[in-house]
């Protein structure tokens, strides 16, 4: 029988941790909307925290998006060369880069730079006493370290992933002329042809929802770090996973509802 | 008006830390609670601050029960309760005046200037003044401790919590720290409440001593009844002699 038992105890026992950790993250969003209205704590920091989120993240966003587009117009072509115009190396890239790699790739990799960082500073506050410390000097530490985090995710992450949108495009349309003999006017023909304002406000939106994941999860891991360096370490991992395979289900989620 | 902790009842998972712990603390006096390490000193001490709360039992400080306040009135209530901590817990991103600060900056109508001339008053009370520029990294351990204590002791709080604070330091910081905690008492008549396991700096700065053992207060008394107790687990943990306490069990 202990072949079954112990299987079924592990199983009990991460079945416990997850609800566990499910309802801690429903307090921590509570106290997060309540805090809301304690502006003379957050609003002080909002600055700071949306030019360290965002653009602080713009040259890796870039990069991505840069080598993303390049991608996207030499495998457009390969694919439709003989079986469509080129110039839907332009629709291509446009549609692609906008309602998926552009928000996706920027929100993984966001959830590395920022999501780490995050949980990385707030755990080493909560095992060096730094945040029971804010509370003893009458700081709420959701209101002071959570808040304005997630505001600046919300608010940065739709800017930087409109921004790495344009840069994948301009990419695609460069690698268009330079290396697929596609002319500007072609290009773009093919950009306007299935263009839709739509899809900009998509991106836009799937990006904010990315933004206070991505910033939730790190400071709900930091929050609840345990046990010294290690437990540091812990929680920044568990954090950029955790914030990657959230960000993957709900670009599931957001094309399953909108499009 | 004073601490009260009654019947304190707290568990972590499967460990009962406190068994009904019961202590009360006179204004002006500074009592320390003794007690090995790991017996869950810093965890009672925390209840009054409501940084925990009791699984069972009452904690009140001028007569409101802490362990029943919603999280806005722990806020108020903290403001007159500094707490100083066992390895400080400055905030290492802020240099020392912005540390020393922060609990003045939620004082309602407190100025830029006021915030500066108390500032520079808290860091001359613990002997550090001309430091406010540095940051954490750039100070000893001593001068950290210090610096937390200017920290608590800024918003001129009616309590001062101290959590263990000579551990790891060498005798002649202790020394100094002591005074500091002796100087508090006198200079701002605040009422202290000293988590250690340093015997000697027990005797040195306290009214009264409480020992904890096993989740509960085994003895209480002035530093004199303490000395002359004869129960073989006081006499064990301030002589440093295990065999003692083995002996009692």
């Amino acid at each position: 029988m202990m072949f079954i038992a112990q299987p079924v105890r592990s199983l009990g026992r991460g079945a416990i941790r997850l609800f566990s950790a499910v309802g801690r993250a429903g307090y921590l969003a509570g106290d997060a909307v309540r805090a809301l209205r304690k502006g003379s704590l957050w609003a002080p920091h909002l600055i700071g925290q949306m030019a360290r989120i965002g653009v602080g993240s713009i040259p890796i966003a870039l990069f991505i998006a840069t080598f993303t587009g390049v991608v996207l117009a030499l495998q457009a072509s390969d694919i439709l060369t003989g079986a469509v115009p080129l110039y839907f190396v332009g629709t291509f890239v446009g549609k692609t880069m906008v309602l998926e790699l552009g928000p996706v790739l920027t929100g993984l990799a966001l959830s590395g730079r920022v999501g780490a960082a995050i949980a990385a500073e707030l755990g080493t506050m909560r095992v060096t006493e730094q945040i029971d410390a804010l509370e003893t000097l009458a700081y709420d530490p959701v209101a002071y370290l959570v808040v304005p985090r997630v505001l600046a995710g919300a608010i940065m992450f739709p800017m930087v992933v409109i921004l790495a949108d344009a840069f994948g495009i301009a990419a695609g349309w460069g690698t268009s002329m330079v290396l697929l003999d596609i002319s500007t006017a072609e290009f773009m023909k093919g950009l306007r042809m299935f263009f839709d304002p739509w899809d900009v406000q998509f991106s836009a939106l799937k990006a904010a929802t990315f933004g206070i994941t991505v910033t939730s999860v790190g400071c709900f891991f930091g929050f609840h770090t345990k046990g010294g360096a290690e437990g540091v370490g812990r929680a920044t991992t568990r954090a950029v996973v955790v914030g990657s395979m959230i960000i993957l289900a709900l670009d599931a989620f957001w094309a399953a509802v909108l499009l | 008006m004073s601490i009260e902790l009654v019947d304190v009842q707290k568990a972590f998972g499967s460990n009962q830390v406190l068994k009904g712990f019961n202590l009360s603390i006179q204004e002006g006096e500074t009592i320390s609670v003794i007690g090995g390490s790991g017996s869950g000193k810093s965890v009672a001490l925390k209840h009054i601050v409501a940084l925990l709360r009791p699984d069972d039992g009452d904690v009140w400080v001028d007569g409101e029960n802490v362990a029943r306040l919603d999280q806005e009135s722990v806020y108020e209530m903290r403001r007159k309760v500094g707490y100083v901590f066992q390895f400080a817990a400055l905030f290492d991103s802020m240099t020392v005046d912005e540390n020393v600060g922060m609990g003045l900056r939620r004082i309602p109508d407190m100025t830029e200037a006021q915030i500066k001339d108390r500032v520079a008053e808290c860091l001359d009370l613990v002997d550090l003044e001309g430091r406010g520029d540095r940051f954490p990294s750039e100070l000893s351990g001593g001068q950290r401790k210090r610096i937390g204590f200017a920290r608590a002791i800024a918003t001129r709080p009616k309590y001062l919590l101290y959590d263990e604070p000579t551990t790891g330091l060498d005798p002649v910081t202790t020394a100094v720290i002591d005074d500091l905690i002796v100087r508090m008492s006198d200079r701002l008549g605040v009422t202290g409440v000293v988590i250690t396991h340093d015997m000697k700096s027990a005797f040195r700065i306290s009214d009264r001593i409480a020992m904890l053992y096993d989740g509960r207060i085994r003895t209480e008394g002035t530093p004199d009844q303490v000395r002359a107790s004869t129960d073989p687990i006081v006499r064990g943990f301030i002589e440093g002699k295990p065999e003692l306490m083995a002996g009692a069990e």
